[in-house]
């Protein structure tokens, strides 16, 4: 297996990074630009940008703002929020985003994931899922759908999903752990890999998700502490997890 | 020097041209003929379906420069879709007939969990780099591997590599710069 990812994901709205950035030393913390590249040098595996607003007026904005990131960050980084049709993937990945995760849309209509997998492959595609304890929410997880979590992860995987980004949102937000049990219900049914999402509060948290997952979703934990990821990096190496080794 | 990085209508060219751009090299996007069997170094990059780059580098000419510049020696970089290209076969999209720059052919990975997304060790070079991909290359002209799949292949001036290194950090960054420095 590739070694365990720490991705950190900032959500963006009308160009701006939204939510819980409180560092010192950057010149704009509210510029996702900046904070790509923050984090593209301070050790992040891979970057996952959100846009949460994702009105149809958007789209101008967050395709420059995804130009503008492919042009300083020398990691991966996965673009969701908004991405409704292949035309809307397609936009993403030419501007430069290795990645697109579909969320509600792909609900809606299952074959767009199928569509993008066979136009870019299916490491370009990540199916995300917002979980309740058993089903699928949307609307930033206040909407419950009748569709069950595990069986919607596998189908997403079959269709052409090349990863699935599992959060939970019953630990969103709350820093006491990820779902892990939910997180490697889905994993052990799926061939692809997850990404664990929602609720680190501590590096061993972090430790815990990377033991039953492929990757770790890390937002606030990073964002608001100013050693941030490189501190955090260390603290779940010292957990006995092994990363890659970032260099200078 | 002139760096093309060929167009093949599915690749993200902007990531390669953005890590040139970070060692100080401009790249030009194209599928001339031309331009490719002129450069200094070209590079192939990957991302897309292996019969959609094959239907493309064919209808441009781009498929026969690249093979009249690798035998006359001209340094050429594939990476990912771009050295499975340079094999002679791929299974992949029910079989596609490849550019034949190198043997060997292209298979389904057989990992526990494909696609296989991450940064694995490659040896013997020893630095880590940043894998995104659902097939991978059998060949005897194999030079470097991960995790016993194989993540670099040499044949004549062409090289090839399974991994991405405009996407790999510093390692990602220090390996094309040696690219362009050979020496």
């Amino acid at each position: 297996m590739p070694l365990p990812r720490l991705i950190p994901c900032l959500d963006v709205a009308h160009g701006r990074v939204v939510k819980g950035v409180s560092f010192v030393g950057l010149r704009d913390v509210g510029d996702p630009v900046e904070l790509a590249r923050h984090y593209s040098e301070g050790g992040a595996d891979e970057l996952v940008l959100l846009d949460i607003a994702a009105t149809p007026e958007e789209t101008a904005t967050l395709t420059e703002v995804v130009e503008r990131v492919a042009d300083v960050v020398t990691i991966p980084f996965t673009v969701g929020g908004g991405i409704r049709t292949l035309a809307d993937a397609t936009r993403v990945i030419e501007a430069g985003a290795d990645r697109v995760s579909l969320n509600s849309a792909a609900l809606a209509d299952p074959g767009l994931v199928t569509e993008v997998a066979e136009r870019f492959g299916s490491q370009a595609v990540v199916v995300a899922i917002d979980a309740g304890e058993e089903v699928v929410h949307t609307h930033g997880g206040r909407v419950a759908t009748s569709v069950a979590v595990v069986p919607w992860a596998r189908e997403a995987a079959a269709r052409g999903a090349g990863e699935i980004l599992l959060t939970s949102i019953r630990q969103d937000g709350r820093r006491t752990g990820y779902d892990l049990e939910l997180t490697a219900r889905v994993r052990d049914a799926v061939g692809v890999p997850v990404i664990a999402s929602g609720g680190a509060g501590s590096a061993r948290h972090v430790a815990e998700a990377l033991a039953v997952a492929d990757a770790a979703l890390v937002a606030s934990i990073v964002h608001e502490d100013p050693g941030g990821l490189g501190s955090l990096r260390e603290a779940v190496v010292a957990c006995g997890v092994r990363l890659r080794e970032v260099i200078g | 020097m002139s760096v093309v990085v060929v167009d093949y209508g599915a690749g993200n060219t902007r990531s390669v041209l953005a890590a040139l751009g970070h060692l100080g090299e401009r790249g030009v996007v194209t599928s001339d003929g031309d331009a490719i069997e002129g450069a200094d170094l070209v590079i192939l990059p990957g991302v897309g379906s292996a019969r959609s780059a094959m239907a493309h580098l064919r209808a441009t000419g781009a498929a026969g420069a690249l093979a009249r510049r690798v035998d006359a020696g001209g340094g050429t970089l594939g990476i990912c879709l771009g050295l499975q290209l340079a094999l002679g076969h791929s299974e992949e999209d029910g079989g596609v007939e490849g550019l034949g720059l190198a043997p060997g052919e292209v298979v389904r990975l057989s990992a526990s969990r494909v696609p296989r997304l991450g940064w694995c060790e490659v040896s013997p070079w020893g630095d880590t780099f940043y894998f995104a991909h659902s097939y991978v290359a059998k060949s005897e002209a194999a030079v470097a591997f991960a995790e016993g799949e194989v993540a670099a292949i040499r044949a004549g001036s062409f090289l090839g590599v399974q991994f991405h290194p405009e996407k790999s950090g510093p390692a990602g960054l220090a390996f094309l710069e040696r690219c362009l420095c050979p020496a």
